[in-house]
């Protein structure tokens, strides 16, 4: 167990939410205050949280899988050791995360045992398979950049633990975006075969990439709720935006071409991009995007390979606690 | 960068310098192999980690290779234009990852004598091996302390955990003798000062071992049969598969910059 002892559910099972609280709660959250672990707060607030941190823990965790896939086969002992420091960090952004959200009453192995049953989600853009070397710098680039802009708000989130993690993984993030960028840049700077390698990486990440930002605003479930708590302070078709405009001059720095032909710049200088199509979404999202099995099966493994060495490690703490237990008395 | 081996002119220094820097690479992919897929997240950090050090400590040695050699070779160039016959490694670092207590114990092997063999080489008179050996020493201490702790954890923890543990030194026991070979290139490095006798440390290599199984009610093999052959490029059949990923990228597109 790695739960803390936090007054929460003895909290949730008093039924104290009453509107007095209700009010004072949210009081505080619109002076902009931190809400902290102990503090009293909604049964869906803290239901609402523990759901989004933990699936950005699990995305974390699944996320060094693809990247993972070229570790060994990376072209340069530089870019071999970069790499892999590199997915170390979104281990331990993983670890971070799921410390933040055992904060709010839920442990670790409950909340890894619900993602590796398939009850909890994690994002979707790790269902999608690193074929090539470019597919490391587009993710840099592009996944972790889309994931910036949507983090940079997270760290003004009203859930105290949540917003200082993300203060940290932003800035190891922003490291990982420059990274990707100049393994695209010097792609980009190489032979036609490399730069058809990028361009061909960019074609199949980019829409991928822009269904991160979740469904279109007319069709979001979680917004409302997770707005008036301050937990979201942007909408997910704004986030989209502000990532299309920085994007498109990075791109075109490149030479590269973004695969939307209806691509156009509107009179505020805005990029407007083409009808995203929301089914390859639902059906990633569903479980059929073309790594969702392996990505789960490759966490599972894991999990279930290493139980002995888990089972070992308790065994022989319960024994040396036994045994200092066992010398203090005598 | 051609597709074709790269040609070294093996001179003791440069042999010498090779033969730890490829320890140090091929130990180094081997545990990162395990990113991802270790048995709890707490691992995958500390074998990246121990990954990234040894990486480290490779690059620093190819370059000063490279240096020595005086030619047109790079650290790149020795780690993915040599084939298995140039590699010159030890047969312990290149054995496959098996489960964690195989991981674990080929890294306590390698680590106690690391411990030694850098902290040792501190007083090389040759001053970048020197220089070399005060950070390696330190990061082979914690690589030490950190395999240590788990061969305890897991020869004193479950029957399961004690049984894979002890299978996994019984089978390693036979790579560690090539630690401590000399050959008549090194011993004029050692008559020169420039490295150390191995020898001298086995007496030391073998307290620590004794120590730490005996505390984690293991035991080490009475059979001393030694295998050999990685310092001379006679390898194991798995450096062949290792090096074929390692390389894919430089041997498929030959020459480009990445």
């Amino acid at each position: 167990m790695y739960t803390q002892a936090l007054n929460t559910a003895e909290a949730d099972d008093r039924g104290l939410e009453d509107a007095a609280k209700a009010a004072q709660f949210q009081a505080r959250i619109d002076a902009e205050e931190r809400i902290e672990p102990n503090d009293w707060m909604p049964a869906a607030y803290r239901k609402t949280l523990t759901r989004q941190i933990s699936q950005h823990a699990h995305s974390e965790i699944v996320g060094m899988l693809p990247e993972g896939n070229w570790i060994t086969r990376a072209p340069t002992l530089r870019r071999k050791a970069a790499l892999l420091a590199k997915v170390q960090d979104e281990c331990g952004h993983g670890l971070y995360l799921y410390a933040a959200a055992e904060t709010l009453g839920s442990s670790r192995e409950e909340l890894v045992d619900a993602m590796l049953a398939g009850k909890a989600k994690y994002s979707s853009i790790f269902n999608y398979p690193t074929l090539t070397w470019a597919d490391i710098g587009t993710i840099g680039w592009l996944v972790d950049g889309a994931a910036i802009m949507n983090q940079i708000p997270l760290c003004r989130c009203s859930y105290g633990p949540y917003a200082r993690a993300m203060i940290r993984v932003c800035k190891e993030e922003s490291f990982h975006q420059r990274q990707g960028y100049e393994i695209m840049l010097t792609l980009c700077r190489g032979s036609d075969e490399q730069k058809a390698m990028a361009q061909d990486a960019l074609n199949r990440w980019w829409w991928p990439v822009l269904m991160m930002f979740g469904p279109p605003d007319s069709a979001s479930q979680h917004s409302d709720a997770s707005t008036k708590w301050k937990i979201k302070r942007f909408s997910n078709d704004e986030l989209r935006q502000k990532f299309v405009d920085a994007t498109v001059p990075q791109a075109q720095y490149l030479g590269l071409t973004i695969p939307d032909p209806g691509m156009t710049q509107d009179a505020d200088g805005h990029w407007r991009y083409s009808e995203i199509d929301w089914t390859e979404f639902k059906q990633v999202l569903a479980g059929n995007g073309p790594c969702n099995r392996d990505r789960i099966a490759a966490r599972r493994k894991a999990h279930d390979e290493g139980a002995w060495v888990r089972e070992a490690a308790a065994a022989y703490a319960a024994k040396r606690q036994h045994r200092q237990t066992a010398q203090a008395a005598e | 960068m051609p597709v074709a081996n790269i040609q070294v002119s093996e001179t003791p220094l440069v042999l010498y310098t090779l033969r730890r820097a490829d320890d140090a690479l091929i130990l180094g992919h081997r545990l990162s192999e395990w990113c991802g897929h270790a048995p709890m997240l707490e691992e995958d950090m500390a074998l990246s980690n121990i990954a990234l050090d040894l990486l480290g400590q490779a690059r620093e040695l190819y370059t000063y290779a490279a240096r020595v050699e005086g030619k047109d070779n790079d650290e790149d160039k020795f780690a993915y234009l040599r084939d298995v016959r140039q590699y010159r490694n030890l047969l312990l670092v290149e054995q496959p990852n098996g489960d964690f207590a195989q991981t674990l114990v080929r890294q306590f092997f390698y680590s106690a004598f690391a411990d030694l063999y850098w902290r040792a080489m501190m007083t090389s008179c040759d001053t970048t091996l020197a220089a070399i050996a005060a950070k390696s020493e330190k990061e082979s201490a914690y690589h030490l302390r950190h395999s240590s702790e788990w061969i305890i954890r897991l020869g004193d923890g479950t029957e399961e955990s004690h049984a894979r543990t002890q299978g996994a030194i019984d089978h390693l026991w036979a790579f560690t003798g090539e630690m401590f070979a000399v050959d008549d290139g090194e011993r004029g490095l050692i008559d020169a000062g420039i490295a150390i006798d191995p020898a001298t440390l086995r007496d030391r290599w073998l307290k620590t071992l004794s120590r730490v199984v005996s505390e984690a009610t293991l035991t080490l093999p009475q059979n001393n049969w030694m295998q050999q052959g990685g310092r001379v490029g006679r390898h194991s059949e798995h450096l062949g598969h290792l090096l074929s990923e390692l390389q894919s990228m430089q041997r498929t597109f030959p020459g480009l910059t990445w």
